[in-house]
């Protein structure tokens, strides 16, 4: 039922795709397709590998060993959520630029006085937008994967330290193989965030599907066809998802249902401490220290030269009342679909789960008309009722209301919610749920008093995952807000639609201040727990 | 936080999910894809002449599709849009009706304006030639930024930007699509770096040593000028010099911001009324200072910045007919691997 509501704008782009768009997929076989399914699939390979490592080497750095700093560490790693790639991909595009701070420090350096003279390769470029979107992006497998090996029994890693294994070893052939889920789920949430991206990738130059899919539909005013992209993209996604179930098919690792004891951390002593704080600081200081400082220093600018807009408190509370709402709604719908998943695994629960996530993955203005024909159909469902029974027109009720905006954030973020839940269940044994309904709990119950509370870590992870995503997103915002509403996301967005760079980044801060809260919150909640 | 706070950010969020219905007989809808704040001090003077309260909502891709799933029910007046394809589009999908006023064809040239009355411009934008400074070069045809010898010097942003195809449009409206292609791989072929960025990041990219010339709009340079983007964007702005460009047998590029009325307006009246205040003198006027762009209007006056430019010669080709080849620009884009 949740998934069919969720599905339902999917429904809306398969029915806007078959209207039809002859002679539009010869074009594009032979003209753009083939480089910009190459380029998707490079990028997609890139971000993949970049943002897995990066995730994973911090997980096992901030778990298994014990060094000065390491308690910051565990929660500022977390700290790039908070930078959406567009804004990522504005800061890197200015600090790299050659009358940037750092290629003017290096031509000092240097002793050359020109650009023309002397120059560092362009940040826009494939390779470059790989960099930064995976170090924006790695967190989304830090989190998950840092959870499953806090979690992850000491006895296994015990066991394996008693035959005499190494730190190392035990990484690669215990503490990997038993976090794979939680990777894959990061790794695929990365994914899909890049799918979904189109500021980055086309500021930085890359030609990926989605950009095709802006251009048919812009330029060439080609709704149908537009769509059909957005479904061949949706498509690659399910493959994606459905390849990485298959490959892990006949493994199920889940707890024992002892308690168990978290596995103690080596405790490193400086220099070489030192060293792996420096480590972990890398990805901190790329993906968000470097945009913060940029965007700090030119907002301070920006305030001194024309004082903070008065609209910032309204933004405010826009964006944060839409962002609390929608994620109560996602993890909601998203504990539902998990657990629908978990009380009957069978085809119709998975499949209603792969597709109910989808929306995640297609750009957000695709979803947004999916939103718009779904909820266009229900108004006019609405006012012809009240109209015959009562005599007057309701108009619109849920176009170009909040309601359009929280159904879009949740249809486009259940996947961070129904994939997160589904992994904090999948650790939690089955045998539980069986000694719970033997002895009388409904699936309510069992849900209540066995699942929740085992699962406390994940749906907080899920929550501000979803929060941080609804705070920054931008595209189906635009679409679908009401009249004189304006979020952070949306008034960074008409700043730099009229080019006053530097107004916006007062914005953009703000978005980085707000995205910034929960993950300090987290990390509070984390530690009480322990 | 006390009771007052909590009252006051209930209401908020209430508004938040009610305003969308409370549409009252005496106020405006605007739905643009031109960033509100730029209009605001046009929208403020009529709201105080009139006493009529104007709302906006900035929506960038999919206006007309909102605006069509919302159907009779939609609270629209009035749709703005910065690019001509972008107001047909709007006709095509039929959500704009036509207006009759005596005012709006009298301020507005015809090839300006729908000639069903569909849609209106209400101020210009020229696509321009920004050379570096230094660079010894008085006058620039379009046709040139395919000669060989701007090899690896040529900066723009991605072809499929309507703004781009407006002017491969424009070209193709003049030599055919044969020799737009061959025109369009030339260029591809000069570029200094990706297809890319915004019309800014050519200056700022010409002061970087990254290219030579950039094809751009008018009025960033006027926002750079001049300083309202901030002191950085002074110097980017300082570092070039702008040409009008012109086709050999024509003149320079176009392109207009503009409105139509929606076809399903409540209250088509007032919104007639706030068309014809944006082609007033003094509406006009605001347009130039504010965004740096040509009035519509004749004999309004254009901003210093954008006068030091030299006279502006508008290309002999209709938008209606540039319009016209915009898809097959696009296409053509694609062909040549304009982006990739």
């Amino acid at each position: 039922m949740v998934a069919a509501l969720v599905a339902l704008p999917v429904v809306g782009l398969f029915l806007q795709a078959i209207q039809g768009s002859p002679g539009l997929w010869q074009h594009l076989a032979t003209t753009i397709l083939p480089i910009s399914m190459v380029d998707t699939i490079i990028l997609l390979l890139g971000v993949g590998i970049v943002s897995a490592v990066i995730g994973t080497t911090m997980a096992w750095l901030v778990t298994a060993y014990s060094f000065p700093g390491r308690r910051t560490l565990e929660w500022a790693l977390l700290l790039p959520l908070a930078v959406p790639t567009y804004i990522i991909a504005y800061a890197y595009l200015d600090i790299l630029h050659p009358i940037g701070p750092v290629q003017s420090v290096i031509r000092w350096l240097l002793g050359y006085s020109s650009p023309r003279e002397f120059r560092l390769p362009d940040v826009r470029s494939m390779p470059g937008c790989i960099l930064l979107l995976g170090f924006v992006l790695y967190p989304y497998v830090y989190m998950p994967t840092r959870v499953m090996f806090l979690t992850q029994s000491a006895n296994l890693i015990d066991a394996a330290r008693t035959l005499g294994i190494s730190r190392r070893a035990i990484f690669w052939n215990v503490a990997l193989p038993l976090a794979r889920p939680a990777v894959a789920v990061g790794v695929s949430l990365a994914l899909m965030e890049t799918l979904n991206d189109v500021g980055a990738s086309e500021f930085l130059g890359v030609r990926t599907l989605t950009v095709s899919i802006y251009t048919t539909w812009i330029t060439r005013t080609d709704l149908p066809g537009a769509s059909q992209i957005a479904l061949l993209l949706l498509l690659m996604v399910v493959a994606l998802v459905s390849f990485e179930r298959w490959a892990r098919r006949r493994q199920r690792y889940s707890a024992t249902a002892q308690r168990n004891r978290g596995f103690e951390p080596l405790r490193v002593s400086s220099p070489k401490g030192l060293l792996l704080l420096m480590l972990g600081l890398t990805p901190i200081l790329i993906g968000f220290a470097g945009p913060a400082l940029y965007l700090s220093t030119s907002a301070w600018q920006r305030i001194r030269f024309a004082g903070i807009s008065s609209n910032l408190l309204n933004e405010a509370v826009n964006t944060i009342a839409l962002a609390v709402i929608a994620t109560a709604t996602t993890i909601a719908f998203g504990l539902v679909v998990a657990y629908a998943n978990r009380l009957r695994p069978g085809a119709v629960s998975s499949w209603s789960y792969r597709f109910a996530t989808m929306g995640y993955a297609a750009p957000g203005t695709v979803v947004a008309i999916g939103v718009l024909i779904v909820l266009a159909t229900a108004d006019r469902l609405v006012d012809q009722t009240a109209i015959d029974w009562f005599g007057v027109s309701t108009g619109l009720l849920f176009i170009g209301s909040g309601a359009a905006l929280i159904y879009a954030y949740t249809m486009r973020f259940l996947a961070i919610s129904a994939g997160g839940i589904d992994a904090g269940l999948a650790r939690i044994p089955l045998s539980l749920d069986q000694a719970s309904r033997l002895l009388g709990q409904s699936p309510a119950g069992t849900l209540r008093h066995i699942h929740l509370p085992l699962s406390k870590a994940a749906l907080t992870a899920a929550g501000l995952l979803v929060f941080v995503d609804c705070v920054k997103e931008l595209p189906a915002t635009l679409l679908l807000r009401p009249l004189n509403i304006e979020t952070f996301a949306t008034h960074l967005y008409g700043e730099a639609a009229r080019g006053t760079y530097e107004e916006a980044s007062v914005a953009a801060l703000a978005i980085l201040l707000i995205g910034m809260l929960p993950v300090i919150l987290l990390s509070r909640i984390g530690r009480s727990d322990r | 936080m006390n009771t007052h706070a909590i009252a006051t950010s209930t209401f908020l969020v209430a508004s938040l999910f009610l305003s969308a219905s409370a549409a009252t007989a005496a106020e405006i809808n605007i739905y643009t894809t031109r960033e509100a704040g730029l209009i605001q001090p046009l929208l403020d003077a009529f709201t105080k002449s009139t006493g009529t309260k104007v709302n906006t909502v900035f929506l960038k891709d999919g206006l007309a599709e909102r605006v069509a799933t919302e159907g009779a029910s939609s609270p629209a007046d009035i749709l703005m849009a910065v690019d001509a394809g972008s107001l047909v589009d709007l006709v095509e999908k039929g959500v704009t009706q036509p207006v009759e006023s005596a005012v709006l064809n009298a301020a507005i040239p015809a090839q300006l304006r729908d000639p069903k009355g569909n849609w209106f411009a209400l101020s210009m934008r020229a696509r321009v030639l920004y050379a570096a400074k230094d660079l010894d070069l008085k006058s620039f045809n379009y046709e040139e930024l395919a000669d060989p010898k701007w090899k690896g010097k040529v900066c723009i942003r991605a072809g499929q930007h309507p703004y781009n195809t407006a002017l491969f449009a424009d070209y193709i409206a003049h030599y055919g699509a044969a020799e737009a292609e061959k025109w369009l791989t030339g260029v591809k072929a000069n570029l200094a770096r990706k297809a890319g960025g915004g019309d800014r990041d050519g200056a700022k990219d010409i002061l970087g040593g990254i290219c030579d010339i950039a094809i751009a709009n008018s009025y960033y340079v006027g926002l750079m000028r001049s300083g309202k983007g901030g002191p950085d964007q002074v110097k980017w702005g300082e570092a070039i010099k702008v040409i009008l460009p012109t086709f050999k047998n024509g003149g320079t590029q176009v392109n207009i911001s503009g409105a139509a009325v929606a076809k399903n307006a409540p209250n088509k009246a007032e919104a007639v009324k706030l068309l014809e205040y944006l082609v007033s003198d003094e509406a006009q006027k605001i347009y130039a200072e504010a965004n740096y762009e040509y009035p519509v209007k004749a004999g309004a006056a254009t901003d210093p910045i954008i006068a030091s430019f030299g006279q502006l010669k508008i290309d002999s080709k209709s938008l209606t007919e540039i319009v016209g080849h915009r898809k097959q620009a696009s296409t053509l884009v694609d062909k040549v691997g304009f982006d990739n």
